[in-house]
């Protein structure tokens, strides 16, 4: 009997492929896993600071996001997202059904990938509207957020949607704008709509409302800044190769340094602004830095990073104090502040720092105006979808909870559950 | 001089602590404690639902000058009252001296600021 031991090139070239092929879908899966925890640090963070008497209903409402937006959108918003185009605006409206995405990995490995991304966008909100929400309503916005407005947008830049059409593509790498954006408009619009918390305002007055816990609001950034390690270089969706082995080291990179120099900015400005070093606001600082490289963390240098990151922590110091006491609108975490307005900010910085296009290394102004035309539309988008969403629920179901129910705390009303002893 | 010690809810707090300082009561302490009383709360832990017959609620004692008792009383009565069953108690009692560690004055004079009051 003769063994047939030939190898062709061919089926070695194959093997390789598949093999490398492998690679990418592991690091896509891992650096999904990362983006989940990521609702662990979301969770401790609002949990952190807000008040004790309202803890188990704030991780409930982080709880309900992930789980919820899981179904949803592997049932409608994956297909809505990335399905086939249909005039640039949205995808195939669909129960799922495979085959809607064709990429080098397994469309479940991205659809895995793709479900995390939205629901850091669906549980951003939850902070802002912290502490005098109805659950049920709540949940209802949770699902239209991973059913419509987050995909739809998603679409135009990530899906084949018009901004990724455009003559210079809109760049957001792994979702300045369409995650963190998306959710800080939408929590802008909710806080405006329930309006501040009780007592928070006298007359002109801002007054504190200090969290319970500091130690949570630490443990949930370091745990956020961990798995932006997901976020970010897992957006590559690719590991094997030269390149790309390059391009996700480069993207950690600039995400450590983008959210080290947001702390160090934050603590720096907030040091000088009131005199003592917070803490509070290096935390924010932290994340701002985080969102605002998310945009361009592929394809600016280092130092480009560390600057977005400066910048960021600047505009975020300022940004919560314009917000809270001259706007008097009452974001208890500084969720627009950190995901809206950085976001915003960090896609646009994009324009600037690109290193191939961007306006600092001569690249003309067209990359910047793509950045602004999406940065625009996107945000109008989430402004516009969270204003009516947030008007037909106050006027059905309600969205607010009594006074009497916000006074002695949600959790013994909402949930005849207490958070400590 | 009496102690005047004044069970209230803990939301109404910020409420009493206002009035006090609006009739010049500027001293007095203040914790968190747990009782028993006709207030009842549900609660459910895992599907067995559970009364909780403990309640929280929040002790002040307030040090007054016997001129002062009246006043004191009011205010806290006022803007403690919600009207609902729960709102709490008052108690006066009487208390035998009174020293200030500072400048080592007693009776009435270390209960106020001299200067500040008559």
């Amino acid at each position: 009997m003769i063994l047939d031991t030939t190898i062709t090139l061919g089926a070695l070239a194959d093997n390789a492929k598949e093999l490398a092929m492998s690679i990418d879908t592991v690091w896509v899966l891992i650096a999904g896993v990362l983006v989940f925890f990521m609702q662990t640090g979301f969770a401790f963070v609002e949990a952190g600071f807000t008040r004790s008497k309202n803890t188990v209903n704030i991780l409930y409402k982080n709880l309900m996001d992930f789980s919820i937006g899981s179904i949803a959108f592997y049932l409608i918003g994956f297909a809505i997202m990335f399905g086939p185009d249909h005039g640039g605006f949205i995808g195939s409206v669909s129960i799922f059904n495979s085959d809607l995405w064709s990429g080098g990995i397994p469309e479940e490995a991205y659809l895995f990938f793709q479900t995390v991304f939205c629901a850091t966008a669906a549980t951003i909100v939850s902070g802002a509207m912290a502490e005098r929400t109805e659950f049920k309503s709540y949940l209802v916005y949770s699902v239209l957020i991973s059913v419509i407005i987050y995909p739809i947008s998603g679409h135009w830049a990530w899906g084949g949607g018009w901004l990724s059409q455009m003559a210079t593509p809109f760049h957001d790498f792994a979702g300045s704008s369409v995650v963190h954006m998306v959710g800080g408009m939408i929590a802008l619009t909710g806080a405006l709509a329930l309006g501040p918390r009780l007592g928070k305002y006298k007359g002109k007055k801002s007054m504190a409302i200090p969290g319970h816990n500091m130690p949570y609001a630490v443990l949930g950034v370091f745990v956020l800044w961990v798995g932006w390690f997901g976020f970010n270089p897992g957006s590559q969706i690719a590991a094997a190769g030269t390149a790309n082995a390059l391009a996700i080291s480069h993207i950690f990179m600039t995400t450590n340094l983008a959210a080290a120099a947001g702390a160090c900015t934050a603590l720096i400005v907030s040091w000088l602004i009131y005199g003592k070093p917070s803490l509070a606001f290096a935390l924010n600082g932290v994340l701002a830095g985080l969102v605002g490289i998310t945009a361009g963390c592929d394809v600016v240098s280092n130092g480009g990073a560390l600057l977005i990151g400066i910048i960021c922590g600047v505009v975020l110091v300022f940004a919560v104090n314009f917000i809270d006491q001259k706007l008097h609108i009452d974001d208890p975490v500084g969720a627009v502040s950190v995901h809206g307005l950085c976001g915003a900010l960090g896609t646009l910085l994009v324009g600037f720092f690109a290193q191939d296009g961007g306006l600092f290394y001569g690249g003309g102004s067209a990359l910047l105006v793509t950045q602004v035309i999406g940065v625009v539309s996107i945000a109008a988008w989430a402004l516009g979808c969270g204003f009516i969403l947030f008007k037909i629920l106050k006027s059905t179901i309600g969205l607010r909870v009594s006074k009497r129910v916000e006074e002695e705390g949600l959790d013994i009303y909402e949930h005849g559950e207490q958070a400590y002893e | 001089m009496k102690k005047i010690e004044a069970i209230i809810r803990k939301t109404k707090f910020e409420d009493v602590k206002d009035a006090l300082l609006e009739v010049g009561i500027e001293f007095f302490s203040f914790w968190d404690v747990r009782g028993m009383g006709q207030t009842r709360q549900g609660r459910i832990y895992r599907g067995v639902a559970y009364d909780t017959s403990i309640i929280e609620r929040t002790l002040l004692e307030i040090i007054v000058r016997d001129k002062n008792v009246e006043k004191t009383v009011l205010a806290v009565m006022k803007s403690g009252r919600t009207g609902d069953i729960g709102d709490g108690k008052i108690f006066v009692s009487n208390i035998e001296e009174s020293y200030r560690i500072r400048t080592g004055e007693f009776g009435d004079e270390s209960l106020y600021v001299k200067g500040k009051e008559e």
